[in-house]
């Protein structure tokens, strides 16, 4: 553990951000329809606070935390739950067109608040866990083929 | 019309739900996989002579103005459902005792529903960008199976075909950008109504990006170099979605659509096309000629048959391209059984070698009958169903007056014959080699396979006949002639 990764400096910076990435890109992901940003864009930064897991501590460290199982169901999950939020909109009470803002026509909340786009938040969400977990997926993967090619580490 | 997003999703919805499941349990994702290809076969049947325009989330157009993304069913797109649909359920009939002897399973049919969501896309969807979106869904997941066996061989191939297919993609996106700079719309029918069929010398720049772009995406020679490497590295049943279906749906029927209902077809357009046709169906087949790897003679062989699907659609009468539908789905049909026949041979023999085969006939009798049948109908001998939609495509060139073009397709259909008589000569007849002693026939799923596609091969030349032909091929034939009242079928103008 201690040899892995980069200096005591970068490794202590890198525990006080990774809290406050994290919040951020929740942040960016819920206020999606509101403000620049949302599902793609918030996914994006949930999986870089790993990646500077994986640069900081070394790549064991970041699988500890996220695992390449957990990550590849969350990949399914999250496409799984846009599909499932589409597919609701075809049931007949609900407006009965795929991908109706079923929840908006409901409810439609006050504008520039928080809950108020109806399915639009739910939709970021999954797009953020598909995002997340297979642009982790993606980078880990390429550091364990590269590992894999290097002669130094055989031993 | 509920039905139509459902073709996209419910291929989607399986393709990430199997992963979940699956993974573990091979027999699991083979019920899945084979439930839901056989749902969408039910489905596909069950929309023949509907059309419809399903608007997403009920964003219907505002005084014949689109507002939001539309899918389109009309008698194209039910045709190619169809075809897509039918040799996607034999395909998976025969995945499940041919990928046993590779390891994910499950990752191999979530990718293949992948491949098949993006392929119904591009067959259903009304949108510019939407088009490239399913076609890059379709053309991702086909890169991820040719490599699906990790070798040397496979991975070379499949970075291949990865690199000329995003250069395919990037013209495709190309025109579409310059498109939607040049009318403020990507929706198909809304683009068409506004360019009206003038085209200016920037439509003209859009249509050479599109040729070229699907033209590579259908390997059309000279944009051909990929697939005979791609296709026969690929798995077998593979091999047969990629030369049957992908190559139809993202190159020629895109094609077609973009060409006939978005930019307007002008006689330019149509004798580039006629050209392009001619020449692959020549080239192709005499490629075919000189392979000693059976995938890789088939695979030319798509090429030269692919020609004639584009020689007939850009003839351009509605006799000429119904001619070139039924030719399209016949050669689905044809062209998947022999590729399975292959996978069937390398599963037995362990070789795709034609100079270590021979006598493979007493060994094999299921594949040898079913690759004779498929091969007599991919060489035009009635009553087989290719000799049928040859003969149209021939008698519709000269009801043209294109004599030229009819000359080239009855010669081509000439080497054909010769080029799949030496297959069978070499492969189930002929002299014994090292493969004949260790081959045995392959086990029941891939022979009842391989068994429907060869019995379709025999009927589907009734798909002519005045009842059938008129509620199938010519609704789509009209679709694709009358060209520009698309715009006002879908945004009831």
């Amino acid at each position: 553990m201690a040899d892995k990764g980069m200096t005591p400096i970068v490794k202590t910076i890198t525990g006080w951000v990774k809290g406050f990435i994290m919040l951020f890109g929740i942040y960016i992901v819920l206020y999606g329809h509101l403000t620049p940003g949302g599902g793609f864009a918030g996914g994006v930064i949930l999986a870089m606070v790993f990646v500077l897991l994986t640069l900081a501590y070394g790549r064991e460290e970041a699988l500890r935390r996220f695992r390449i199982g957990v990550a590849s169901e969350l990949d399914s999950i999250g496409a799984l739950m846009f599909l499932v939020i589409a597919i609701l909109g075809i049931a007949g009470t609900l407006g009965g067109k795929f991908f109706t803002n079923y929840i908006a026509k409901a409810n439609p909340g006050t504008p520039f608040e928080l809950f108020s786009a109806g399915i639009i938040p739910l939709c970021n969400i999954a797009i953020a866990l598909k995002v997340a977990s297979s642009l982790f997926l993606v980078f880990i993967l390429l550091v364990l083929m590269r590992v894999i090619h290097d002669p130094r580490e055989k031993a | 019309m509920q039905i139509i997003p459902l073709f996209v999703a419910i291929p989607l919805g399986v393709a990430f739900f199997i992963p979940m499941v699956a993974r573990k349990r091979p027999r699991v994702a083979d019920t899945l996989a084979n439930l839901t290809t056989l749902a969408l076969f039910l489905m596909a049947i069950s929309v023949i002579g509907k059309n419809g325009v399903y608007w997403m989330g009920g964003w219907g157009p505002f005084k014949h103005v689109p507002l939001g993304i539309n899918l389109v069913l009309d008698g194209v797109s039910v045709f190619m459902l169809i075809t897509i649909a039918l040799i996607s359920f034999l395909v998976t009939i025969y995945s499940i005792q041919y990928m046993d002897k590779f390891t994910a399973k499950a990752r191999f049919y979530a990718l293949f529903l992948l491949m098949l969501a993006g392929m119904n896309g591009v067959a259903l969807t009304g949108d510019l960008f939407n088009l490239y979106v399913f076609l890059e869904i379709a053309s991702i997941a086909s890169y991820a199976l040719v490599a699906f066996g990790c070798e040397h061989e496979e991975l070379e191939a499949s970075f291949k075909y990865l690199v000329l297919g995003s250069v395919g993609s990037t013209l495709i996106l190309f025109g579409v950008a310059i498109t939607y700079a040049m009318t403020g719309n990507l929706n198909m029918a809304q683009v068409s109504s506004i360019i009206g069929g003038e085209l200016k010398p920037i439509h003209l720049f859009v249509v050479a990006l599109f040729i070229s772009g699907f033209g590579l995406k259908a390997a059309l020679i000279p944009f051909h170099a990929w697939l005979p490497d791609a296709h026969p590295s690929a798995p077998a049943p593979i091999s047969a979605m990629l030369s049957g279906v992908l190559i139809k749906t993202i190159g020629v029927y895109a094609m077609a659509r973009v060409m006939f209902n978005v930019i307007g077809i002008t006689p330019l357009t149509s004798y580039v096309l006629m050209v392009l046709g001619t020449v692959s169906m020549v080239v192709g087949v005499l490629l075919a000629m000189g392979q000693d790897d059976i995938k890789r003679f088939l695979a030319y062989s798509s090429i030269s048959q692919v020609g004639y699907v584009v020689l007939a659609v850009g003839i351009g009468t509605r006799f000429a391209i119904a001619a070139g539908l039924f030719h399209l789905i016949n050669h689905a049909v044809f062209k998947s059984l022999l590729f399975l026949n292959s996978g069937a041979i390398e599963y037995a023999t362990g070789t795709r070698d034609l100079n270590k085969m021979g006598r493979l006939r007493e060994k094999m009798p299921v594949t040898s009958t079913t690759s004779f049948i498929g091969s007599m109908a991919i060489a035009g001998i009635p009553p087989f169903s290719g000799f049928w939609s040859k003969l149209f495509i021939i008698i519709a060139a000269v009801q043209a007056e294109r004599y030229g073009f009819a000359a080239w397709a009855a010669g081509v259909s000439v080497l054909t014959l010769a080029a799949f008589m030496r297959l069978q000569r070499r492969a189930f007849f002929g002299e014994r080699h090292e493969a004949y002693d260790s081959a045995k026939e392959v086990p029941g799923t891939m022979q009842a396979s391989m068994v429907g596609l060869a019995i379709l091969c025999i009927v589907m030349g009734f798909l002519w006949l005045p009842q059938a032909r008129e509620t199938f091929l010519i609704p789509a034939a009209k679709v694709l002639q009358e060209g520009l009242n698309y715009a006002s079928n879908i945004l009831g103008m």
